[in-house]
């Protein structure tokens, strides 16, 4: 084992959201930092925006990433040399990225900050637990971030009575696509509110990143840094202040301890030379993803932690959340024949549907929101694909009769692909599941990753909350597909496919593994992410989520982990830690 | 269910969710239960431009996919011709062949194995369908013979039980087809997408918005 002699004032693992706003915050403090990175180095102004699916010979195929050929994340699912289990015939699929900036380079830009009530669920109905915090507490910060990053979107008109979708400080959204609208007509039917979307893509430049140039490639990272990634919004300004030693290719083995209890620092193997290293810090931050740090925590067991570390309440990996999810697509004779214009816009919906009823008239205790997409997109891997299930159904382009179904080739079938080339729409649910403490990940006492690291082992079960909340999803999707005069595509999912529900972790939102709460009992860190049994060990990812809300996590993740940073700062200046 | 497709979650893709994730069922039909995908290997990128096809910053893996081959001589051929019957060339635009379609279809072959098996597999099966009734390969019955056997597999609803595994090989063709010429300079310009270069989003025009009979909220103070 090599130990550098140096003692950083702050160690943090992982270089997403979590962990970048934590460089970020901690180094234009003053600290010195040191951040390890499993992945390699990755800048988004290399990245492939602007290539053209013929620029390579599988056109874009996602032989090697789940999201295609050439999406941003180094990643997936399935990690060479890195497993994980599952028991008693549950399943989790665990998405990780290995590279600078982590998940934040692939994500969906979704920013959506939690409301008032989602901080409250159980006072509401009786489920899980309240957060320690409120919604004015962690509201600061929120707006912080909004004016650090950058997100646009619109303050709801109080008429909705959308009172857990709190206002913002937003820069203006783009102006819809013709179909969007089409979809917000037809919501209207149905008192669906159908608003402006939330996402951190610049519409106007804001501090030196210009705006958005419309190519609707996010996904791919930006070549203008107009979105947000971690690398250039956060960690390129840490390292700016000469404050931070950024190490890559560093996978974390477990947090190092001395006798009285406290971090000392992270021992981690380097996949560039296979050699174990330990670097030393005053402090330390697991900002890994709620998995990771979870299993980090797990795995720094000693004869003072034998059940792992920051683990007295047996908390440490329970919890475990993902967003749910279901979707359809439909088919909308309208948009079929649809005049050519550049439709890309930003990467991503213009306008989305924020949760809209009222859970206690509902057979489910928990909302959803609602995003979509569809019309003239660039072609892609999978282009039309099974259009024998659906050409059948209209006539031939020229009007005359279809007299063998589905299907076919030639020139009619040409003109088919020209026909339907658009009037495609996709429909997503994405909500909130109840945190129940037997969804868990606990270390698999058999299997070692590559590095011999002991790894995860999941369990995760979905409740008839989350099963009935899919149900309803699949209903709306389909009267709001109608309503546009459209048909869906496939068989609608029934009760014995938990109508399409995806696998946990299929949603790549994991949280709630190393809660937050008012206890030592009853939860694994303070209202400030800071362990509750070692006071100088934080845990700045999605871990510490108490409840999941019907939003996306990383505008929440971003927060706490510059509120729990700037206590760092105070805690320190206080002599505390 | 079959397991050489392109699946449902490529074909979602191209509709654009912004979170579109494993496992997505938006697209219907006989589908292949999803396969776990992406190893997670950093795939850098090399240091070759831009080639004759088109071909940007291949690595060293992918150059070696392209030297080698997986169909024989006959095999391409027949997947030459029937690209062509597939997408033939219009008073639009050129056909299959033209777009490089074969050369995709073999490129994927050794790039996603598990279609290996379906796609000879298919070849075997109407070469000795038409055998059976003309005594010759696909490739060389004549073209009324060559339509003859593909009407029998190329409408699901109508085929008889007994060629189902021709029309699903067909199927997953089709649709290999369909991507490999759509995804090609030829088809994308056929399709007139306009996109992927850097502009400013103003809004769909207005003949758009008329054509859905739609229109937008001036109260909004858009970007």
């Amino acid at each position: 084992m090599q130990t550098n002699d140096k003692t950083y004032d702050v160690c943090i693992v992982g270089s997403g959201a979590g962990g970048g706003m934590a460089a970020k915050v901690l180094t234009e403090a003053g600290a010195d930092v040191v951040m390890l990175e499993a992945g390699p180095f990755f800048d988004s102004a290399e990245g492939d925006m602007f290539k053209w699916p013929y620029n390579s010979p599988r056109r874009g195929a996602p032989t090697h990433r789940p999201f295609g050929e050439f999406d941003a994340a180094f990643g997936g699912w399935e990690l060479g040399g890195e497993p994980y289990t599952t028991k008693d015939n549950t399943s989790f699929a665990w998405f990780r990225s290995r590279m600078l900036g982590g998940r934040t380079n692939h994500w969906g830009r979704i920013s959506l900050r939690f409301g008032p009530k989602d901080f409250k669920r159980k006072s509401i109905d009786g489920l899980g637990d309240d957060w320690p915090i409120s919604y004015e507490d962690i509201k600061p910060y929120y707006d912080k971030v909004d004016k650090l990053v950058g997100v646009f979107g619109t303050n709801l008109d109080p008429a909705l009575g959308l009172d857990n979708e709190p206002d913002g400080i937003f820069l203006p959204p783009p102006k819809p696509r013709a179909y969007e609208l089409l979809i917000q007509k037809a919501c209207a039917g149905m008192d669906i509110p159908v608003v402006p979307s939330r996402m951190s893509i610049l519409t106007r430049p804001l501090n030196g990143r210009p705006a958005c140039h419309y190519c609707s490639q996010c996904n791919r990272g930006c070549s203008t840094y107009s979105n947000f990634s971690s690398p250039p919004v956060l960690v390129n300004p840490a390292l700016e202040t000469g404050k931070l030693n950024l190490i890559l290719n560093a996978m974390a083995r477990e947090v190092t301890t001395n006798d009285e209890g406290l971090a000392t620092g992270v021992s981690y193997v380097s996949k560039e030379d296979g050699q174990d290293y330990h670097v030393k810090a005053k402090v330390v931050i697991l900002a890994a993803s709620a998995c990771s740090s979870a299993r980090i925590l797990l795995n720094s067991k000693s004869s003072r932690f034998p059940n792992g570390l920051a683990n007295s309440s047996d908390l440490v990996g329970k919890y475990l959340m993902d967003s749910t999810g279901a979707d359809m697509a439909g088919i909308i004779p309208k948009m079929m024949d649809s005049i050519p214009y550049n439709e890309d816009g930003i990467g991503g919906m213009h306008l989305y549907i924020p949760w809209w009823l009222d859970n206690s008239k509902l057979s489910f205790p928990r909302g959803y929101h609602v995003e979509f997409g569809g019309g003239r997109r660039m072609p892609g891997y999978g282009f039309l694909g099974g259009i024998h299930n659906y050409n059948g159904k209209f006539s031939h382009r020229d009007g005359s009769e279809r007299k063998h179904g589905g299907g076919g080739y030639g020139k009619q079938l040409k003109e088919d692909y020209r026909m339907f080339y658009g009037s495609l729409v996709g429909f997503a649910g994405r909500g909130e599941p109840i945190a129940f403490k037997d969804n868990y990940c606990e270390i698999d006492p058999n299997v070692v990753d590559k590095w011999g690291i002991p790894v995860l082992k999941f369990h995760y079960k979905w409740s008839d909350h989350e099963i009935l909340q899919a149900k309803h999803m699949q209903d709306t999707f389909e009267e709001i597909i109608y309503r546009m005069g459209g048909f869906p595509l496939g068989p609608k999912p029934g009760k014995d496919q938990n109508y399409g529900l995806h696998t946990p972790g299929e949603i790549i939102h994991e949280v709630g593994t190393t809660r937050m709460g008012k206890t030592a009992k009853d939860s694994v860190t303070n209202q400030y992410c800071q362990t509750h049994d070692v006071k100088n060990l934080f845990v700045n990812d999605g871990g510490t989520f108490t409840s999941m809300a019907d939003k996306n996590p990383t505008w929440t993740i971003l927060a706490l982990s510059m509120r729990a940073s700037e206590y760092i700062i105070d805690q320190k200046k206080q002599m505390n830690i | 269910m079959k397991k050489n497709k392109i699946n449902r979650r490529d074909s979602l893709k191209v509709i654009g969710l912004a979170s579109l994730t494993a496992g997505s069922t938006l697209i219907p039909g006989c589908n292949p239960p999803e396969q776990k995908q992406g190893q997670g290997h950093e795939h850098q990128h090399g240091n070759v431009t831009a080639d004759s096809n088109g071909f940007k910053n291949l690595n060293d893996a992918d150059l070696k996919l392209l030297e080698e081959r997986f169909f024989s001589d006959h095999e391409y051929k027949t997947i030459q011709v029937l690209s062509d019957i597939i997408i033939p060339a219009d008073d639009k635009s050129g056909s299959a062949t033209e777009a490089n379609v074969p050369e995709f279809i073999e490129f994927m072959m050794k790039d996603q194995p598990q279609h290996q098996t379906n796609m000879r597999g298919g070849i075997s099966w109407i070469d000795y369908q038409c055998k059976k009734r003309f005594s010759k390969n696909f490739i060389e019955s004549s073209q009324e013979q060559q339509i003859e056997i593909l009407d029998e597999i190329a409408y699901p609803e109508q085929a008889k039980p007994e060629m189902i595994q021709g029309v699903n090989w067909f199927n997953s063709l089709r649709d290999f087809v369909a991507t490999g010429f759509f995804t090609s300079q030829i088809g994308i310009k056929d399709l007139k997408y306009i996109g992927n270069a850097a502009n400013v989003w103003q809004g769909s025009p207005q003949k758009v918005l008329d054509k859905l009979g739609v229109k937008y909220d001036d109260s909004i103070d858009y970007a």
